[in-house]
């Protein structure tokens, strides 16, 4: 099952080594991983999306918290959260194609940000799986380039990730 | 106090009581050499290759429980210490390696002898640091001592650029008492629910089995170990790691399990119902195939890094915890009252193990004409009357002396288990000495491992260090030839060792005494006649049968009631009457 885990790490150089190396050592799925620095500057926050069974994952998030440098983690999948991923595909298009790539983009609340005579590129966020939809709706031939930031996600109510 | 970088570590290593440093200097670290040159605190040991100084260093940790301490330079000297570095994490040994970078301005341009220490150890370390700061050096090394020691024990390596110890630099110098960090808080008190419910489950057991590991020896709780293994009256096992943490001398111990165990012990692990595994880590060679792993058990397991626990097997009942506090809390329990165990039916599995123990798998021939692997460990035992250290290298002469060798104390039984690193043996015995100088050390070995660290011959002489060499000489990588005896339909390929050098000549080339033998007859006075010369390393050379093999033996995809015993038995398992 794929499990979408958050992490407070150390903000030091040489953090986000030991846990993709961790990975790689361990035979682990990466699908994905963002990291950036958190309001607390001391603090970087990562996600990591994993895919293996209830076995793997409990021993990923055990390794995990393991790391001297992981000061903290949650596996998302066990609280009710909120998923988001940010997407940009730039399209090409013709006279004939240009409303119907719009109209698509709307339905998926995406927006046009750039505009060329024969291109768009789509800003999208939603759910990883809610990308993969609005992919598959456009034509493939049309795409150029699609940039996706990963998965990041946060807990719903008042319990969080946090020191 | 104003001190320079080089001043500061030497200063914090006297701060931190360490005793001695196994090291080997170069550009780097000239710096730091130059602030040791200054004192005598702490006692500089020269070996004659990194790797030794890493073992020396890990074989001081294990005897004694205190941080082994390494200082090594940049590039090849840090590379050279890898190994070392490895085998400790392997066996969470405890220890501190210092190893110089170059300077904080050339990091990252391929400067001369510069590797990313930080990079490469990473997957091999409990964690390590890059100082990046002068006055950050204090604090780092409080750290780095800190996690070593905590926890689940384990190397640290400290990578120091050498800018940051240039002597001209110098800064207020403060070593912290204490260091506390938000990302790591070792367990050390389990769980009392669990500790309660696991008592519950241990007493209510009909076939009971104690399963302790190495973890019983870097918490101390060999003491608490025996109190509970008595009180309750049950068998216990130990793995290759545990071996001293309870007597092997006593009537309740069945010897070690797993791939080269007993056959009383891994027959007992295949029939139990009820097993509490105790600082052990379920590791390859205990399990065997682990579909096939103890069939009837319920396992508790208590083990102070929640990541052993349910690694490979699945537990019924996880305690995380220190060992020492974990069984105290239980004999507290027993001791209130909660200790009715079921007496029935352990009496009929102690006749149970007991009939296995007739199988006596540890007999071999003691009428050859050959000299006996066994037998020399078995006199080695008399001789020292069980009470030397004995380090081992890796092969068949380690696996003889873990079965005929009766470790009856805990850090007396020096080997590298996880990693099984050729080439430890030698030095470890040299960091053994240092430590305890008033005890035998001995280092069992082969005709090849010894040739992997030949070398500290000459660190033994230097620094006095008078260890017994057994070299168990089967003119053979006798574990590989075993296994492609079992395997490979004895295509020795590449196992046979060719061109051994005249060790006795070489012993006496490095200014010890050299002994050959090759009869039986003349085990025992060769023994006696190395241990008798009290102030000199004797390299004893023991040709034995070249073609002995290690028994039992659980060969890889196999279950604990199938092993390949010397001889054939037939003693079918009574599962009625157990
Ligand atoms: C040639 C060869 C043959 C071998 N054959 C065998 C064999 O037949 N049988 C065998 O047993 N081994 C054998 N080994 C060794 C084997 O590879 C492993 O090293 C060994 O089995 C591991 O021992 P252990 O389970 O006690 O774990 P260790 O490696 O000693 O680990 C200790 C465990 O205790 C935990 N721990 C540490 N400190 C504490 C504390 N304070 N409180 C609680 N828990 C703590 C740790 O987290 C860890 O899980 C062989 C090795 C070689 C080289
Ligand atoms: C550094 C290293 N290389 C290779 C091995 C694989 N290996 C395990 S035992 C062994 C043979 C050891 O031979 P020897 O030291 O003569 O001991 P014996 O088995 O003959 O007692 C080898 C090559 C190892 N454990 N370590
Ligand atoms: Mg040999």
């Amino acid at each position: 099952m794929r499990h979408i885990i958050s992490i407070l790490i150390e903000n030091e150089a040489g953090a986000l080594s030991r846990v993709a190396g961790l990975f790689t050592a361990r035979g682990y799925n990466i699908e994905s991983l963002t990291v950036a620095m958190t309001e607390d500057e001391t603090l970087s926050r990562m996600t990591l999306v994993t895919d293996g069974t209830d076995d793997v994952i409990e021993q990923i998030t055990k390794q995990l918290n393991k790391l001297i440098d992981v000061v903290k983690l949650i596996d998302l999948e066990e609280a009710v959260h909120i998923e988001r991923e940010l997407m940009m595909v730039k399209v090409r298009t013709s006279r004939e194609s240009r409303e119907e790539i719009k109209r698509t983009a709307d339905i998926f609340r995406g927006k046009i940000i750039d505009v060329t005579v024969n291109t768009y590129v789509i800003e999208m966020t939603g759910t990883s799986e809610k990308l993969d939809s609005f992919l598959a709706a456009i034509d493939e031939d049309s795409i150029i380039e699609v940039v996706r930031s990963g998965a990041t996600g946060i807990s719903r109510g008042e319990k969080g990730l946090h020191l | 106090m104003e001190l320079s970088g080089g001043q500061i570590v030497v200063q914090c290593l006297k701060d931190e009581g360490v005793e001695f440093i196994f090291g080997y200097p170069g550009g780097a670290v000239l710096h730091l050499y130059d602030a040791l040159f200054h004192q005598e605190d702490v006692k500089h040991i020269l070996v004659r290759h990194e790797q030794a100084a890493t073992h020396a260093a890990d074989a001081y940790a294990r005897v004694t429980g205190k941080p082994g301490v390494v200082l090594v330079t940049s590039g090849p000297g840090a590379t050279n210490a890898v190994t070392g570095i490895a085998t400790a994490y392997m066996d969470s040994i405890p220890m501190v390696v210092i190893s110089g970078q170059v300077p904080s301005a050339v990091i990252g341009s391929d400067a001369f002898q510069e590797v990313d220490m930080v990079g490469i150890t990473r997957p091999c370390v409990k964690h390590n640091f890059l100082v990046k700061n002068l006055e950050d050096i204090a604090e780092t090394l409080k750290k780095a001592f800190h996690v070593a020691t905590t926890g689940r024990p384990g190397p640290v390596v400290v990578d120091i650029p050498k800018d940051i110890t240039d002597p001209s630099i110098k800064v207020a110098y403060k070593y912290p008492k204490k260091v506390s960090m938000r990302s790591y808080n070792p367990a050390t008190k389990g769980h009392s629910g669990q500790i309660k419910k696991a008592l519950g489950l241990l007493l209510s057991a009909k076939k009971p089995m104690i399963y302790a590991g190495g973890g019983v020896i870097l918490s101390e709780a060999s003491k608490e170990l025996i109190k509970l293994v008595q009180t309750l009256g049950y068998p216990i096992t130990h793995t290759l790691m545990g071996l001293g943490g309870y007597p092997a001398t006593d009537k309740q111990f069945v010897g070690m399990l797993g791939m080269h165990g007993t056959y009383e012990a891994n027959m007992s692990m295949h029939e139990s119902d009820v097993i509490i595994a105790i600082g052990a880590r379920f590791d390859d060679r205990v399990t065997g195939k682990l579909d096939l792993f103890c069939p009837y058990a319920k396992i508790i397991h208590i083990d102070i890094d929640p990541a052993s626990i349910a690694k490979t097997v699945k537990v019924d009942i996880p305690i995380v915890g220190d060992i020492k506090s974990v069984l105290k809390e239980m004999l507290a329990l027993i001791k209130n009252g909660q200790n009715k165990i079921n007496e029935k039916a352990v009496s009929a599995w102690w006749t149970q193990i007991n009939k296995w123990r007739e199988v006596k798998c540890l007999e071999y021939n003691r009428e050859s004409r050959l000299i006996k692997p066994q037998y020399v460990i078995e006199q080695l035992y008399e001789v020292t009357k069980g009470n030397a250290i004995i380090t081992s290298d890796v092969g068949q002469h380690q696996m003889f002396a873990s079965q005929y060798y009766h470790f009856d104390k805990p850090r007396r039984w020096i080997n590298s288990g996880g990693l099984g690193t050729m080439g430890f043996g030698l030095p470890a015995a040299i960091g053994a000495k240092l430590a305890y100088p008033n005890m035998e050390v001995a280092c069992v070995t082969g005709e090849a491992s010894i040739q992997m660290c030949i070398q500290e011959l000459a660190t033994a002489l230097q620094y006095e260090t008078p260890v017994k060499i057994i070299n168990l000489n089967n003119r053979y990588m006798g574990m590989v030839r075993q296994w492609q005896e079992f395997s490979y339909e004895s295509r020795y390929s590449h196992s046979y060792m060719d061109a051994i050098p005249d060790f006795v000549k070489l012993a006496e080339a490095y200014g010890h005494v050299g002994i050959q033998i090759d009869k039986p007859e003349e085990v025992r006075p060769a023994l006696e006649e190395a241990f008798a010369l009290k102030d000199r390393t004797v390299f004893l050379d023991i040709l034995t049968d070249r073609t002995e093999n290690v028994y039992p033996m659980i060969e890889s995809g196999k279950a604990h009631n199938d092993m390949k015993l010397r001889v054939a038995i037939d003693t079918p398992i009574n599962r009625e009457l157990a």
